[in-house]
């Protein structure tokens, strides 16, 4: 747990929080409501003698305490997508409308760009971006099972992203949910420790920069951008945000979220952030018993 | 990455006397097709437009993007052409396949479950041979799972090996 204890002057309560750390999560659906309602889903799921808890945060979310997310008839058909609760958050907050313009820039493999597909009603228009083809057959995949139709995919460092094969249109919201040191995984993902190094976390941090920057800059002015990870470093959330405030035109904006939180850090380890970061996120696994997540949301201003 | 035909889409000239490549299907074919075969109207894909990615597969995006475009994916992938047979796939007749008013059969539970598997089963259909929507019940409706060739007294199932589920 040494890895973990850096964050010990953030907590409230280091106990149950190491404790929750250590349990491991059920697993979660998200209806796909490109496919079907949430009523049929729940129907479904009861014919196939499953347990479902629907969540109290998100009407769409189950928590199957007995089964895996796949290999049952509503899962073949599309109608559910195994994703967990807290990588559920994000989406919600970026809130995309029908028929907008909606980039993901960290995209693979598509929990979370199939949620904004279905957010959109699967109209508008979402363009995806990877770095990595693996992932990104994973992505196009789960996108095709659930059959989404308004997504354009490319392959790139989003830090380069090139509007050009789309009209050279600003997007409306972007989702910058970067790639991390996913400590908040470790109830999926008892060994995500075993990896970690503070120069891992420093380049990340500098990866993260500059993927937000450029999503501020592809997108429109009033415009909504919302940056996640789910590390709970103060490197690669705070001081990220920090940098894209001090170099881009966005300012950090209230949002609500019906799940228990506390806000963003101003201060960590002799650093200091700009004091409107406290206006992000922090979900921590033994508030809501979920994964570790961060969450922020921006609006830009030029 | 621009000569890399892999790729690279290209939209569905509308008609006919729009078509530039010889053997490339048009808007108003595959609109005729899904329509003369299913009964899917028209109109189901008024807002979609169709990209051909490499030779005879072809896809459904929603909305429309200038051509050619050289992009990674673009909506999904509905159709097999430039064969005899055109076929649809799983995942179109899955979004698409509840338009559908004709070429459509019918399984129970357990037949559904060996469809999914992957196992041929003989059966009795009295309609078109060729490739049919498979449906069964789920939540009370027939829901479409995928899409069966059916020829001599039997339906063979088209799910894909990577699709496959033992249920």
């Amino acid at each position: 747990m040494s890895v973990l204890e850096r964050y010990e002057p953030l907590i409230d309560d280091p106990e149950a929080f190491y404790a929750a750390c250590e349990r491991p999560l059920p697993a979660a659906v998200r209806v796909n409501t490109i496919k079907t309602t949430v009523e049929r889903a729940r129907e479904a799921l009861a014919e196939a003698g499953i347990e479902a808890e629907q969540t109290d945060w998100h009407p769409g979310l189950f928590v199957l305490p007995e089964a895996q997310a796949g290999g049952n008839w509503p899962y073949v058909h599309g109608w559910l997508h195994g994703q967990e609760e807290v990588s559920a958050v994000p989406a919600r907050v970026l809130d995309p409308q029908p028929g907008e313009r909606v980039w993901d820039c960290c995209a693979a493999p598509g929990s979370k760009t199939t949620q904004l597909a279905a957010l959109m009603g699967d109209s508008g228009r979402l363009v995806a971006t990877d770095n990595n083809m693996g992932r990104v057959s994973a992505l196009r995949s789960n996108a095709e099972r659930l059959g989404v139709t308004n997504l354009a995919i490319t392959i790139e460092d989003s830090r380069n992203h090139s509007l050009k094969p789309f009209g050279g249109e600003e997007y409306d919201r972007t989702l910058v949910d970067v790639p991390c040191s996913c400590e908040g995984t470790i109830r999926k993902n008892p060994d995500v420790l075993e990896e970690w190094s503070y120069e891992h976390v420093e380049g990340t941090a500098g990866v993260q920069k500059g993927i937000l920057r450029r999503a501020i800059q592809a997108t429109k002015e009033g415009g909504t951008v919302v940056y996640s990870t789910c590390t709970f470093a103060p490197e690669e959330n705070e001081a990220v945000l920090d940098h894209a405030l001090a170099e881009e035109p966005c300012e950090l904006v209230e949002f609500d979220l019906d799940l228990e939180s506390r806000p963003g850090v101003t201060e960590f380890e002799g650093e200091q952030f700009d004091d409107s970061v406290a206006r992000a996120k922090r979900i921590y696994p033994h508030h809501n018993d979920t994964g570790g997540f961060f969450c922020a949301k921006l609006e830009v201003t030029g | 990455m621009s000569d890399d035909v892999s790729t690279r889409f290209d939209r569905l000239p509308a008609t006919a006397a729009e078509r530039t490549v010889g053997e490339r299907a048009t808007r108003e074919e595959v609109l005729d097709w899904w329509d003369e075969r299913f009964g899917i109207d028209p109109a189901v894909f008024a807002e979609h437009s169709f990209w051909e990615r490499g030779a005879g597969k072809v896809w459904a995006f929603r909305g429309d993007l200038e051509s050619p475009v050289d992009i990674e994916g673009l909506g999904m992938t509905v159709l097999r052409t430039r064969q005899e047979h055109w076929k649809p796939t799983l995942e179109a007749v899955q979004r698409f396949g509840h338009h559908a008013t004709r070429n459509r059969i019918h399984l129970s539970r357990e037949q559904a479950a060996a469809f999914m598997a992957g196992e041929d089963q003989e059966m009795e259909w009295d309609g078109d041979w060729g490739y049919l929507i498979v449906t069964h019940d789920l939540a009370g409706e027939p829901e479409p799972l995928g899409v069966g060739l059916y020829t001599y007294d039997e339906l063979k199932s088209m799910v894909p090996k990577g699709r496959r589920r033992e249920l």
